[in-house]
């Protein structure tokens, strides 16, 4: 049976999932219920001096039916004032003492960061996050990620941290940077125990076309915020990939972007990350989905034979690689089940304007099951990405299996095109329909009005 | 049986008589247009004789473009908001929808349709642009399906129609024969009036045209003739006994339970005699009035009736029992209709045979004719060189829908024989097209 409980830098919890400091966490009330629901442990919305806040404050991007795929805002860190926080902090720890309680901690002097990790650690947080990525609002006072895009500045506030933490210190990261892993080597080289990553993507979600103005509205005008949600895993994924995989950083890595199910915590884990953040879930459909994760990811890892989270962590890194490495002889190409098929034809249209002219129709109006062009196929993946019907498009592997070969080695052997007209040219082994056939294909004849 | 109490007033009607298509709601229009494909050469765009661009009108609906959708489904077919309630979407658009083949249900597209066109009638916004008058004029015979979409093309193009009804309201059998809770009176003259204030063509309500004089007169006005005429009344079963108080013909009935049914008291027991949709239709609609037992009797076999299948559930939904293989011989009574003897059938080499010495009787108040209506082939015959095929339809160019008198073009039921609402829009306004590329 799967154990789920993870020490994190130090930081004990029953499971790897947090809440993220975020709205969920802004009460010893929310905390309390979440810990009661089945949460492992919870980084407290920012300390710091309290704000002022703004009405409205959230913005969402609805794709077809499904609300908030992306999400994004403009509050700033709590608004009530420390004490209140510090001594609710300590009820929550009383009555959950095997719980993980994180402080997420944004100041600016070096007297205030020292008085306010005191502050935290005496009230009896498990572990310190220090908030450099916030990028809307508090980044305009020099603090959020205004700190977390210059390494410098941000090793020198770890720094500070370090001089008076007796406690694990996470650090949280700004995706709002060309390079994920220079704050991170910055972090570590300051002493930090773990990093956390990603904080939100500065954003506008949308705009209200009537009234010209950017969503969230605040009397008339807008403001950037941060961009989280589902929407934005694949750019968490990747720079959870990027800071594990540096050798320089070696950290332990909380995972934070999307999260929602055991799927998107398991995601993470096998790119490198120990445990998981999660607020846009937790605020669209409250603390109860961690009933969903904990069981699914308890039942995956039994199925895999994890008995420990650690067994699972980076599984996937060593399949990452750089382009270069990746086998030029792999040859795939699509594969249409005609008993699946339901006649869309969106793999044709999709392969035909997309992509590579690859998929054809039948001359047969009432035979809509479209045929694979296997010469021309590049083996890209699309038309299986569209077909709306699980399993229907499938890539068979076609190579023999027995050559290997990468654009490092050709590059190496001097057999790479390097020439605007070079023979090598990987587009000359593929058929490229004449411009003016484009008036010969036949097209639905309502498409032109 | 007596599942509905017969209704006496409006709103019992309307309770009796619910939308089965009912409107949809912005939000459930918001889900259900999230939900489509967007294939590509759609099969529901195939399907449809209007050939209406329905992923395209889906996806507006989608980005809250909707007058834009309503813009798109009159484009193809002027009774958008009348199709989407009382198309066979089962057999056509819907029909088709590719989610049939993977066991989904098929994306609601009638009342999508009906969604975004009831917004641009309420908003009575204009989409359509008129060229300038060409000094031409075209007559319409009948303010049906046909007539109306061969009078708004001939509008568009600049051409003067005036249309000559012999009823009292526009699009004929939506509103004169469709069942009720297809789609009710205000629904379809709604949209009537908000296609006769967009195209400007003029209608002559209660105006019959019946004689050779009436005619003349048309030919010698008019550049173009068109014949929307439809069909006429049930036709005789020829049978003992039809005579009989309480013996009516189906769209006879229809017609009087839409323009007022207050005047109709169903009673205990009815017979609707036919297999086609109009029977199904009847029965349905007799077992709604109150009637406590509906037989829809048919000399096939359940599986040869004409009728389409999801028309059939909706009569058994509601209580009809089905009696096949059973001809009427007979219509019995003193005066009054007291029920019908019928003689077992069986088919054979695909010919109806009588067993003898099967007869038996069902006991009814009411016999309801769904065997058929007669073609209008006196007045039909009125005008010269105007051919008939066998059955009496009026012969066309299946192309240009022109008869053999070239002045005269024709479409709708007087042509097909009996269609859909559709399948008359879609070639009314074929002829149109063709009136205007013949030189």
């Amino acid at each position: 049976m799967a154990n789920l409980f993870t020490n994190f830098a130090g930081i004990k919890s029953p499971n790897p999932f947090w809440l993220a400091s975020a709205p969920p966490t802004n009460s010893g009330y929310q905390i309390m219920k979440a810990f009661d629901t089945g949460w492992g442990g919870a980084v407290w919305k920012t300390l710091g001096v309290p704000v002022v806040n703004v009405s409205s404050r959230y913005g969402s991007v609805n794709y077809r039916d499904t609300r908030m795929m992306g999400f994004n805002n403009i509050e700033l860190i709590t608004d009530r004032p420390l004490a209140d926080n510090l001594r609710e902090i300590e009820e929550v720890k009383k009555r959950f003492p095997d719980h993980a309680v994180i402080a997420s901690l944004m100041v600016e002097s070096r007297a205030e960061w020292h008085q306010i990790v005191k502050d935290a650690e005496n009230a009896g947080s498990d572990g310190i996050e220090l908030n450099f990525g916030c990028p809307h609002g508090m980044c305009e006072r020099g603090m959020g990620s205004a700190v977390g895009q210059e390494p410098k500045i941000l090793k020198m506030i770890v720094e500070w941290v370090m001089e008076v933490a007796t406690i694990p210190v996470i650090v949280k990261l700004t995706p709002n940077i060309s390079d994920i892993t220079r704050p991170a080597l910055a972090a570590k080289e300051g002493g930090a125990n773990a990093v956390s990553l990603i904080n939100t993507i500065q954003s506008i979600v949308g705009v209200d076309i009537d009234n010209f103005v950017p969503y969230p509205i605040v009397d008339g005008k807008s403001t950037n915020g941060g961009y989280c949600g589902p929407a934005v895993k694949p750019i968490a994924l990747n720079m959870t990939k990027n800071v594990a995989q540096h050798p320089g950083v070696q950290l332990p890595i909380s995972g934070i972007g999307g999260v929602e199910t055991w799927r998107d915590a398991v995601e993470f884990m096998l790119l490198g990350a120990s445990n998981v953040q999660v607020c846009t879930a937790v605020m669209h459909y409250g603390f109860g989905i961690i009933r969903e994760m904990k069981r699914g990811l308890e039942d995956y890892m039994d199925q895999k034979g994890f008995a420990t989270i650690d067994e699972m962590v980076g599984k996937a890194l060593p399949n990452v690689m750089h382009w270069e490495d990746l086998n030029l002889k792999y040859k795939v190409v699509a594969d249409i089940n005609e008993d699946k098929c339901i006649g869309c034809q969106l793999c044709y249209t999709a392969c035909e304007d997309g992509a590579h002219q690859a998929i054809g129709l039948s001359s047969d109006p009432l035979n809509r099951t479209p045929f694979i062009i296997e010469e021309n196929c590049v083996g890209c993946n699309l038309c299986s990405l569209v077909c709306p019907v699980e399993n229907c498009i499938t890539m068979k592997r076609k190579d023999d299996q027995t050559q290997h070969l990468t654009w490092k080695e050709r590059t190496a052997a001097n057999n790479v095109p390097t020439t605007f007209n070079d023979p090598l040219a990987g587009g000359l082994h593929h058929w490229v329909p004449e411009p003016m056939d484009a008036f010969k294909t036949k097209t639905p004849k309502h498409y032109k009005g | 049986m007596a599942e509905f109490k017969a209704p006496n007033t409006d709103a019992e009607f309307e309770q009796n008589f619910a939308q089965i298509k009912p409107l949809m709601t912005d939000n459930q229009a918001y889900f259900e247009s999230s939900r489509c494909l967007f294939c590509y050469d759609a099969p529901c765009v195939n399907a449809c004789p209007t050939g209406i661009d329905i992923p395209l009108f889906i996806k507006q609906i989608h980005s809250k473009n909707t007058l834009g959708a309503a813009q798109t489904i009159y484009n193809s077919n002027v009774f958008g908001y009348a199709c989407g309630k009382v198309c066979p979407t089962e057999v056509l658009c819907e029909g088709a929808c590719v989610y049939n083949h993977q066991d989904v249900p098929a994306i609601e597209i009638g009342r999508l349709q009906t969604f975004a066109t009831d917004k641009a009638i309420r908003s009575n916004k204009t989409l359509f642009q008129l060229a300038p008058s060409n000094g031409r004029k075209a007559a319409v015979i009948g303010a049906g399906p046909a007539g109306i979409a061969f009078a708004c093309e001939m509008r568009i193009a600049g051409f003067d129609v005036e249309i000559f009804e012999a009823k009292e309201k526009p699009s004929g059998l939506t509103v004169y024969g469709v069942a009720p809770y297809k789609i009710t009176n205000k629904e379809a003259l709604d949209e009537m009036d908000y296609l006769q204030k967009q195209f400007g063509f003029t209608v002559h309500y209660s105006h019959p045209v019946t004689t050779e004089r009436d005619i003349q007169h048309l030919e010698s006005e008019f550049e173009v003739i068109f014949l929307g005429i439809g069909l006429g009344r049930t036709s005789e079963l020829g049978i003992p006994g039809e005579d009989k108080d309480g013996v009516q013909g189906a769209v006879e009935f229809v017609e009087t339970l839409r323009m007022g049914h207050h005047q109709i008291s169903v009673p205990k027991k009815v017979i609707v005699l036919g297999g086609g949709n109009t029977a199904m239709d009847a029965a349905s609609e007799s077992a709604r009035m109150g009637a406590e037992h509906v037989i829809l009797a048919y000399r096939r076999s359940k599986e040869d009736m004409g009728a389409y299948e999801f028309e059939y559930d909706l009569a058994k939904g509601v209580g009809v029992q089905g009696l096949f293989n059973a001809a009427p011989v007979e219509i019995t009574g003193n005066g009054k209709v007291t029920g019908v003897k019928f003689i077992r059938t069986h088919v054979v080499n695909g010919k109806v045979e009588t067993i003898a010495g099967s007869e038996f009787t069902e006991e009814a108040d009411w016999v309801i004719k769904a065997t058929g209506q007669a073609k209008r082939t006196d007045f039909l015959s009125l005008i010269s060189g105007l051919e008939r095929d066998s059955k009496g339809c009026i012969k066309v160019n299946p192309d240009t829908f022109q008869t053999t008198n070239p002045k005269y073009y024709a479409a709708g039921d007087a042509v097909s024989g009996g269609q859909e609402v559709v399948n008359a829009v879609a070639n009314g306004k074929k002829a149109a097209k063709a009136v205007m590329n013949y030189k």
